[in-house]
């Protein structure tokens, strides 16, 4: 398949990119708003031409541990859903994150707690930078504000978890997954053949031919040994702290104030931009793309000459504690959010910005 | 005069199965699960197969099976072996996968992969440690404990009223379609470890003829957790487990 242009959603997106990647295979349970992924991934049948898995599992539990199990022998594998379905996958995230196993996660987040609405949201900012499941862990996580970026960063994702062996998460949105935009997809790539996967991940299970066995696992019971092994990981997200770290700076050189939003608020936020400047005030925006490791630096240096930041989100306030560590509180940093699956239109978002002016 | 020339060259018998490894095994003596693993490891390496075996060890008393068998594993969280093993071969489906669960892992927290994975027809085999017991935490009831006997966490025997009946999984197995053999057997006399080495040899044949789930329920053995010597184990064990648990095949196409 060529590259080509086409419109679709920003789920069907992530679908296609998977195929055109050559990924390996896709283990998923249907949950609004992303279950146009599982249904376009059937309804392409890339079985039938890459060769590529695609299950349905009996639950976001099994499916996670599909994908444990898949990444453990060294495939491209890749689960989606949305996030009570994430909840219920964390034990696995986990499990994946402590065996460095390179896996590619996606949540198309919708509002909670519990049950919760299937309307967009952005509350499982903490689950995903902050832990969620148990243990001392990250995943590298991406926030796409369009549907070319779902597109782009599943190989973005795999590259980076293949890269450090560690998972690696797509935040998206109701929005994102669901808005309709152009997009450019790749050609398609032809799926690693085993050889090649056995040469790539020499730790992988794939049978012990010609080599000493392989063992995935994340146990360790003598505790200065797993001691050892957490500082291994600890060193890994070093790395990935210094060298990921992705955003977009939009008009930060000169701005008074600064808007600090990701994935659809941060559309959102341009609008506003937009219509601040419009009117003589002199608004920037910093998009974060990777949440972690978060952009601290670049929200310092773009907050220099700034006379306060609104953080807008679709929660009650969560990226904003890690907006006021990068700024060390040096400016005065507030929380514009819509709560429950609501979300703001520029013109309130604008309000909240003329709020802040002193 | 060297060695060879006085000592005749004899036929060997018997030998530990090169797959099996040197490290100490963790088990407690008297316990099944040593057998166990030396009948999967025989059986690998009679089959050939120990270039393409990837087991998928569980959570309980097993857990370290991955120390002691020389072939790839994953290790699974508590009762997903199933959902690993589902993966493992479907995207790798020249690879022989096992899984290896006790009672817990199978029948309480794993019931629901265990049934879809065989539900779906996987192309896996299932190793069964029923052994009315949680091994590794000491001693607590597990789905499978009999009715009135006493565990950590049944002091007193376990009731119906309180905590419901023993769990029966092998007939539950054998009524689905994705299944093409379910065996109880069990490893307390040579016999019975002659039998249930054929029948992992059949599962494992199975799963690589395409022929669906297999599922070998081994009925065995805890004496730490039953408060009882490796001999009296066994001798409870025919007594009572074999009633509610009899072994032979319940289902084999």
């Amino acid at each position: 398949m060529e590259s080509e242009i086409r419109l679709m959603k920003g789920n069907e997106a992530l679908a296609h990119a998977m195929i055109r990647y050559g990924a390996d295979g896709y283990f998923g349970y249907p949950i609004t708003p992303q279950s146009e992924v599982l249904e376009t991934l059937e309804a392409e049948m890339p079985w039938e031409t890459t060769g590529m898995v695609v299950l349905q599992a009996e639950s976001e539990v099994a499916a996670i541990n599909m994908v444990y199990a898949g990444a453990g022998c060294g495939k491209a594998v890749c689960t989606s859903s949305s996030s009570p379905g994430m909840s219920l996958m964390q034990e696995g995230v986990s499990y994946i994150a402590a065996a460095e196993l390179p896996a590619l996660l996606i949540n198309c987040m919708r509002g909670g707690p519990g049950l919760g609405t299937i309307q967009p949201s952005q509350a499982d900012y903490f689950q995903t930078t902050k832990g969620g499941g148990h243990g001392d862990y990250h995943l590298i996580a991406l926030a796409p504000s369009s549907v070319q970026e779902m597109c782009d960063f599943v190989a973005l994702g795999w590259d980076l978890a293949f890269k450090y062996r560690n998972p690696a998460i797509i935040l998206a949105d109701g929005i994102v997954g669901q808005m309709m935009e152009k997009v450019v997809l790749p050609e398609q790539r032809s799926r690693r053949t085993q050889e090649e996967v056995r040469k790539q991940c020499p730790w992988a299970v794939t049978g012990k031919k010609n080599r000493k066995r392989n063992v995935i696992t994340s146990l360790e019971l003598e505790a200065p040994a797993m001691e050892k092994i957490n500082n291994h990981l600890q060193a890994k997200y070093k790395e990935i702290e210094a060298n990921e770290v992705r955003y977009e700076a939009l008009n930060t050189e000169d701005c008074d104030y600064l808007l600090v939003a990701f994935g659809s608020m941060a559309r959102i936020c341009e609008k506003v931009m937009e219509l601040a400047r419009k009117q003589g005030l002199k608004a920037g925006l910093l998009r974060p793309i990777t949440l972690w490791p978060f952009p601290a630096a670049a929200i310092a240096e773009a907050a220099k000459k700034a006379k306060g930041i609104l953080v807008v989100e679709l929660s009650a306030g969560q990226m904003i504690e890690d907006v006021k560590l990068a700024v060390n509180c040096n400016v005065e940093v507030r929380h514009y959010g819509r709560l429950g699956g609501v979300v703001p239109n520029p013109d309130e978002v604008l309000d909240a910005l003329k709020g802040m002016i002193k | 005069m060297k060695p060879e020339d006085i000592i005749s060259k004899g036929e060997c018998v018997y030998k530990k199965p090169s797959l099996l490894t040197d490290a100490n095994m963790h088990y407690c003596p008297g316990c099944s699960h040593g057998v166990v693993h030396k009948l999967i490891a025989e059986v690998i390496e009679e089959m050939g197969m120990e270039d393409k075996a990837v087991g998928v060890s569980p959570v309980g008393c097993a857990v370290f099976a991955y120390n002691y068998i020389d072939v790839d594993w994953v290790q699974a969280a508590h009762g997903r072996a199933p959902s690993v093993a589902t993966a493992l071969k479907r995207l790798n489906p020249e690879n022989l996968v096992f899984t290896y669960q006790g009672d817990g892992d199978l029948a309480a927290i794993g019931t629901c992969e265990t049934i879809h994975a065989a539900n779906r027809g996987e192309n896996i085999a299932i190793i069964f440690i029923n052994n009315a017991i949680y091994g590794m935490t000491g001693g607590q009831m597990a789905p499978t404990t009999l009715l009135g006997m006493k565990t950590a966490t049944t002091p007193y025997g376990r009731r119906v009223d309180l905590n419901g009946h023993p769990l029966v999984m092998a007939p539950l197995m054998a009524q689905l379609d994705g299944t093409c053999y379910v065996t109880r057997q069990s490893v307390h006399t040579p016999g019975a470890v002659r039998k249930a080495k054929a029948a992992i040899r059949k599962a494992f044949e199975n799963s690589m003829a395409g022929k669906g789930t297999s599922m070998v329920e081994i009925v065995s053995t805890c004496n730490s957790g039953w408060k009882l010597t490796p001999a009296q184990a066994n001798e409870w064990m025919v007594e009572h487990m074999f009633k509610k648990y009899p072994l032979g095949d319940l289902k084999n196409e």
